[in-house]
């Protein structure tokens, strides 16, 4: 039996999508067998992040509606093996499945699947509940900014009252506007949040080229954010490893990666 | 359901008031209670939010046998409990705080709101968006970054404190006040806000005793 795992965040454009789709295929480069699961219907996206679009042939409102059986409806990924996604409908509504139908699909695939991480929408309401439904955990994803992280308290204090444990991710983090002040920093982020943190993101552009190419950024060893996913997953599957030194020069930097043994 | 009725139901102008009867069993009267507002009283439970006054008699209850109550009484809609009391404690006057603060723990995030009858310790942080409502005082063992409100039903002479004091808001009785950047000490001190003179001050923990000593009649 996998484990379920929410990507969600509140506020919108913090990195969900991107989020969902570098863990999953993270996880998959682990050698680890992950389905993703896109919750946000009528926007989906994490099919062209993944650049599977051109796949889709049934979605996740097919299932709810018994027009195919779940494992129709699963695409497998272009790279890995081991690597699916369960598209989402692009024509329907949020309000066209419920939580119930969302939460049999998950523990369906959760009997094969060692991971299944599901991209929730933003916001708190039915797309919500509905990506909540079947997880375990949650990942909650925020940014260095007062509306991210405080729509990710209102997110996790949600998450704690359906008893889903929550770690926070802080994505798209520019050192040099944390060390002038002009940006949150990590420690007081995660002192408001109390909760652990499994990760941090650097901002990347190459983040923005990837999934405007629909290649995870993960797949790239040269990005920091790629190193910086790559921890993450690694972190899921419980290794210990040292949170990311942002400030370094890559110098030093590529030196840092030699002692982690990745890169 | 019994031949005696142990809870006698009153309309006044404010809401409604529940006389308990201070003799039988506890449980017996949460049976009844039950039934009441269930079975013979539904007339009560349709139309607007009302009010509810429990007076116990000289009955004692403790905190959780009120919760009990409360939730029994709340279960209904409409139905809003506004004080529990009893006889014994109303001798010490009209708005007589209970033996001490109500322990509370956790953090209130953004979007939670915690309401307190009495006066209120919370153990843990109240978050940027997070609310505490209380009619006495408030105290914070934590940070205190969203709106407290103490004093929600008038009273002037409570205060809000807080390890780290960094609100969004913070009302006592009906003043409202914005921290300016002034407040923000920097220090790690325990601090608390008060009204002087109608309006909101902010001092050293160690400074309390001056106002509770001489009580400052607004």
């Amino acid at each position: 039996m996998g484990e379920a795992i929410v990507v969600t965040s509140g506020k919108g454009g913090v990195g969900k999508t991107t989020t969902s789709a570098n863990l999953g295929t993270a996880l998959a480069l682990l050698g680890k067998k992950v389905c993703m699961v896109d919750t946000d219907i009528g926007l989906r996206n994490l099919d062209v992040v993944m650049g599977l679009e051109n796949r889709i042939i049934y979605d996740l409102i097919d299932v709810a509606e018994g027009r195919c059986r779940l494992n129709q409806a699963l695409i497998k990924d272009k790279r890995f093996e081991e690597l699916y996604m369960l598209p989402a409908a692009q024509t329907k509504d949020k309000q066209d499945v419920s939580p119930e139908q969302v939460r049999d699909m998950v523990l369906e695939l959760k009997k094969d699947f060692d991971y299944v991480i599901i991209d929730c929408p933003a916001g708190i309401e039915h797309g919500f509940r509905n990506a909540i439904a079947g997880a375990d955990r949650a990942i909650v994803v925020t940014t260095p900014e007062n509306a991210a992280v405080r729509d990710a308290d209102r997110v996790i204090g949600l998450l704690e009252k359906e008893q889903l444990p929550s770690k926070i991710i802080i994505n798209r983090i520019r050192q040099n506007m944390v060390k002038n002040g002009e940006m949150l920093d990590i420690d007081e982020i995660c002192q408001v949040l109390a909760v652990d943190l499994v990760g941090i993101v650097p901002d990347d552009e190459k983040v923005i080229k990837s999934a405007n190419s629909g290649e995870p950024t993960v797949m790239d060893p040269s990005s920091r954010a790629a190193i910086a996913y790559r921890n993450i997953a690694r972190r899921i599957l419980g290794d210990m490893v040292p949170l990311m030194l942002l400030d370094e020069k890559a110098g030093a930097f590529k030196r840092f990666r030699k002692f982690l043994g990745i890169g | 359901m019994t031949e005696k009725q142990h809870i006698m139901i009153k309309g006044v102008k404010e809401g409604l008031v529940f006389l308990l009867d201070d003799k039988c069993e506890f449980a017996v009267l949460l049976d009844e209670l039950q039934y009441k507002l269930e079975k013979t009283h539904q007339q009560l439970l349709t139309g607007p939010l009302v009010h509810v006054h429990v007076k116990l008699g000289t009955r004692q209850l403790g905190d959780n046998d009120k919760e009990r109550i409360k939730s029994v009484i709340r279960s209904q809609g409409n139905l809003m409990v506004q004080s529990i009391e009893s006889s014994s404690a109303l001798l010490g006057g009209a708005n007589a705080a209970p033996a001490g603060p109500h322990v509370i723990t956790g953090i209130i995030r953004s979007g939670q709101t915690v309401e307190h009858d009495g006066d209120l310790l919370l153990a843990g942080d109240v978050n940027p968006g997070g609310t505490i409502l209380c009619s006495g005082d408030i105290y914070v063992m934590g940070a205190l970054r969203g709106v407290a409100h103490a004093g929600v039903n008038g009273r002037t002479d409570v205060i809000i404190a807080a390890s780290l004091m960094r609100p969004t808001q913070l009302r006592i009785a009906d003043v409202i006040s914005r921290p300016p950047e002034e407040w923000m000490s920097g220090d790690a001190t325990m601090e608390f806000a008060y009204l002087y003179e109608g309006s909101m001050q902010i001092d050293k923990m160690t400074q309390l005793f001056r106002l509770r000593n001489n009580p400052i009649k607004v």
